[in-house]
């Protein structure tokens, strides 16, 4: 019995706690592609440096509070400076739409110049983070580390494993558990979201409504840009700090999108968990979760890790490539690329 | 006097002009059917009437008021409501979301509508929670008067509403467009049954190449020999 439960704790401190924090920071993040997808109709290669963006902003500002003596102890201080990345991100958003994507929408450019388009505003972004913050590693996580110890949980449960649940794996799934409702809520119920829901459905029919474009847009980036900046400062938290990691989040992010249903909200959601749960269970090396659970004589002699953690990309990958060949629509139906 | 007339339209969609100078109109409580063979532009007449082609000539005349100039947006706003043929609700959106949507740009309480649209299409209320997209074929066409009708239009443009429906479900449809006529709607369609059309119709046109051919009341195309013959299939 004591074996199972030293399993049990011992797969949750690997893979169920990193997995959900880092399935809510895809999930956030996918949510943002997702949105602009189904409103301005392109994959928006640039949502990854978006990220970098806002959450560069928001290492500014904390380093300023800290530098000034203001904080909230235990939270860590990047929660005051929230809402002033999220601002620096809403900004080269619309900034982005007003000066390079309007223009072709106004021409109706087909989707693959937006792609392109984007990915181009991708560079730009990339490029002032990396002029303004460099390239390195950056720290800006304070307050408490834990919300549970290992030791305190070992003695707490006289077990010998020990779970430890970091802030800001904590914060991130509280955080992204409030946005999401608050997003859905926001979709589901006000005028506003539904002439979104509208516009992405049936664009002409919209318009025949009477619903506004440009304003339908301004929202969907106001949104994006806002989930890209909390998805961004809890994965910095959560992990660390660097430019380039931010750029490599796109590929994840796109196939926790695809997965689920392009254009699909809850899809975005859901896939960003399958996502992070493929790359954690893969490159988790199960090894001392099986020596608890079968007998002596059974015991493996390798690491049981089916895949080492430097191909985690490959997990993506594979997902994307499996879902477009099987079922391109993803689990919830949502949109053909 | 008309409600709404298109006045000598000649115009197309950029290239040749389809539309030469046809005429239609229709008032108050009344149904006009635009009919006529494939290509013949009926289509794209009531497209011109709602402002989605630009006019090379002619006009079209709301209530008095010279509306060729204005965006489709702002004809809604003016009284006018349109179903396109395809496309026409919101497939991934409820059925009372659908019809919500039709009054967005109404800011007072739109409930007695929505209630008045509920009692005309009684189907309606009984999905009101699912997905457009689910309903069947004539259900949705239901959908889509409903959702025009949630501005409280003066006029009603219905652009072959029972395409690709079954002689039933049409039936029932052309029942309903009936009702909407009397509760004080002008009512301008265009249709592909042409002899079920007429038999509701106040008033008929024929058109032939984007010009008028005929035009008289439902009743006398029908008794008309050279409309039966000609368009009506003898």
């Amino acid at each position: 019995m004591e074996g199972i439960l030293n399993a049990v704790v011992l797969f949750s401190n690997f893979v169920l706690i990193p997995g959900m924090a880092y399935g809510s920071q895809l999930a956030l993040g996918a949510l943002g592609v997702t949105l602009i997808y189904s409103i301005l109709r392109f994959a928006n290669f640039a949502h990854g440096d978006l990220m970098a963006f806002g959450t560069m902003f928001v290492i500014l500002i904390t380093w300023w509070l800290q530098s000034i003596g203001v904080g909230i102890d235990p939270l860590p201080t990047a929660l005051l400076a929230l809402p002033f990345g999220m601002a620096a991100a809403i900004a080269i958003s619309l900034l982005s739409d007003r000066f390079v994507y309007r223009f072709y929408r106004r021409n109706k450019s087909p989707a693959v110049i937006f792609v392109i388009v984007s990915i181009g505003v991708m560079f730009l972004m990339n490029g002032l983070v990396r002029v303004i913050i460099g390239p390195n590693d950056q720290e800006f996580g304070d307050g408490a580390r834990f919300l549970i110890k290992v030791r305190e949980f070992k003695e707490a449960t006289g077990l010998n494993e020990g779970l430890a649940l970091k802030l800001s794996q904590g914060l991130t799934i509280a955080v992204t558990f409030v946005v999401v409702i608050a997003l859905f809520w926001f979709l589901q119920k006000s005028r506003t979201g539904k002439a979104m829901r509208a516009y992405s459905d049936n664009e002409d029919l919209a318009l025949l409504s009477g619903v506004n474009p440009d304003k339908v847009v301004i929202v969907a980036w106001v949104i994006a840009g806002s989930l890209a900046t909390i998805a961004g400062t809890l994965y910095g938290l959560d992990k660390s700090f660097k430019p380039f990691t931010y750029f490599q989040l796109l590929l994840p992010i796109f196939a926790a999108a695809i997965v689920g249903g392009i254009g699909h909200p809850v899809g975005a959601v859901v896939g960003g968990y399958v996502v992070a749960f493929s790359e954690v269970t893969v490159t988790y090396a199960y090894k001392k979760f099986l020596i608890y659970l079968v007998p002596e004589s059974w015991e493996p002699e390798s690491l049981v890790q089916l895949l080492s953690t430097e191909y985690k990309f490959a997990v993506s990958f594979v997902i994307l490539v499996v879902v477009l060949l099987v079922r391109p629509t993803g689990i919830f139906k949502g949109k053909v690329l | 006097m008309s409600i709404l007339l298109g006045e000598n339209m000649v115009g197309g969609y950029g290239g040749a002009d389809i539309l030469q100078g046809c005429t239609v109109a229709v008032d108050v409580g009344e149904i006009a059917v635009i009919v006529g063979p494939n290509g013949a532009g009926k289509s794209t007449a009531m497209k011109a009437v709602f402002g989605m082609l630009n006019l090379r000539e002619g006009r079209v005349v709301l209530d008095g008021k010279d509306i060729t100039a204005l965006s489709p947006q702002a004809r809604v706003k003016e009284g006018m409501a349109f179903v396109p043929q395809t496309n026409n609700v919101f497939a991934g959106m409820t059925v009372e979301e659908n019809l919500e949507m039709g009054a967005y740009l109404r800011t007072d309480d739109f409930r007695g509508t929505m209630e008045q649209i509920y009692d005309l299409f009684p189907i309606l209320k009984e999905k009101r929670r699912q997905a457009a997209g689910e309903l069947s074929g004539g259900q949705r066409q239901q959908v889509a008067f409903g959702r025009a009708l949630m501005t409280e239009p003066r006029i009603l443009m219905l652009d072959e509403p029972t395409a690709g429906v079954s002689p039933i479900v049409m039936d029932e449809l052309f029942d309903r467009i009936i009702e909407v006529g009397r509760t004080g709607v002008a009512v301008l369609m265009v249709e592909q049954n042409a002899a079920q059309a007429l038999e509701i119709a106040d008033t008929g046109y024929v058109l032939v190449t984007g010009e008028n051919r005929f035009t008289d009341t439902g009743a006398a195309l029908l008794a008309n020999p050279e409309v039966r013959r000609s368009f009506l299939g003898g």
